[in-house]
């Protein structure tokens, strides 16, 4: 986690400010982000719905899938049409990769479509669960680092994974919440917050948010941001739900940085309990 | 004619065509893909320099909406 010292932070000047103290933003791989909430950019009904999904969240940074152009139909929608990638961060990923020869082979071709290095890291096992294979993934990333890439990484929720992936140069560890596209929330609270504790570079929750409060969940647990695809373009209004997500990701930081009350065992009345008549 | 294989499809074009011109006949704009022939990217700088060859295989790529 690249803020943690923020917990012990003084509180503002003003007591009775309902500003949120002043928070470090997030910088991944030395590019500095305002918003926490990362989005993907799959299963819009349309490229259209999309750029209004991806503005009503204020992301700056999307995710993006390469693959062969429709030779039957050189005119179909490009992405790129309605999404400028001069605006945004694309951030391209291995979907569909299970080695890292795929891999690096996926993200060359998105270096030259799009002439930049930061690309998402996903080697996926068995399209049942599409849990990660670990053992691939941690192999692909050397791979890519030493080939130039930065690399944002997938991966399961295990902290030792998580650590051998930092120390092989990943530029964010990205733990799923729960399979990808399940919308099921954080399953696994305490395996993420170990991952938090322990990491240097940004973590960020990738796959398994649901619905707002799963997103506040894992901003509350100290995450440096989520991604989140499904979420919001499977949900009945993705533009409504894009809004929602960004104010739940705002919430989830601002209630972290504020430090929640202890939990108690019984009632503690919030009324005085003297003077009544 | 030179026969290549572009995205796994088998493709006839005109002896001596370098990649732009096989770009320009699928009607795709080149600054929206990528090319790769045989397992090599070709950078965009290349395109009206590179020759094609008898069974090349070559494969253009874009961007699509992804997670």
């Amino acid at each position: 986690m690249e803020d943690g010292s923020i917990m012990t932070q003084a509180p503002t000047q003003n007591p009775t400010s309902t500003q949120s103290p002043a928070d470090k933003p997030l910088v991944v791989a030395g590019r500095t982000l305002t918003s926490r909430l990362i989005i993907g950019t799959g299963k819009y009904a349309s490229y259209e719905q999309n750029a209004r999904a991806l503005e009503a969240s204020g992301a700056e940074m999307i995710t993006v899938a390469l693959r062969r152009v429709n030779l039957s139909d050189p005119s179909e929608p490009r992405l790129v049409d309605f999404i400028d990638p001069k605006q945004y961060i694309f951030l391209p990923n291995t979907a569909g990769c299970f080695t890292g020869e795929d891999a690096i082979r996926t993200l060359r071709l998105a270096r030259e479509a799009g002439g930049w290095s930061l690309v998402k890291l996903e080697v996926l096992s068995d399209p049942k669960h599409l849990y990660p294979d670990m053992a691939e993934t941690l192999r692909a990333a050397e791979m890519l680092i030493k080939d130039g890439f930065e690399v944002m990484v997938y991966c399961s929720d295990d902290p030792v994974y998580a650590r051998r992936l930092e120390e092989v140069g990943c530029c964010a560890i990205m733990p799923l919440g729960a399979p990808i596209g399940s919308g099921l929330g954080i399953q696994n609270p305490v395996n993420i917050r170990l991952i938090i504790e322990q990491s240097s570079v940004p973590v960020i929750v990738d796959a398994g948010v649901g619905t707002a409060s799963d997103a506040t969940v894992a901003m509350e647990l100290g995450c440096d941001g989520v991604l989140m695809n499904t979420a919001i373009a499977g949900a009945k209004n993705p533009v409504l739900m894009a809004s929602a997500m960004k104010h739940a990701v705002i919430a989830g930081r601002q209630s972290y940085l504020a430090g929640r009350m202890p939990k108690k065992l019984y009632a503690d009345a919030s009324s005085p309990l003297f003077g009544l008549i | 004619m030179l026969q290549l294989t572009v995205n796994g499809e088998a493709k006839l074009i005109a002896p001596g065509s370098r990649v732009a011109d096989l770009v320009r006949e699928l009607g795709l704009d080149g600054r929206k893909i990528a090319v790769e022939r045989n397992l090599e990217i070709v950078p965009r700088s290349r395109y009206d320099l590179d020759a094609l060859a008898p069974d090349d295989r070559i494969e253009i790529v874009a961007f699509v909406g992804g997670g």
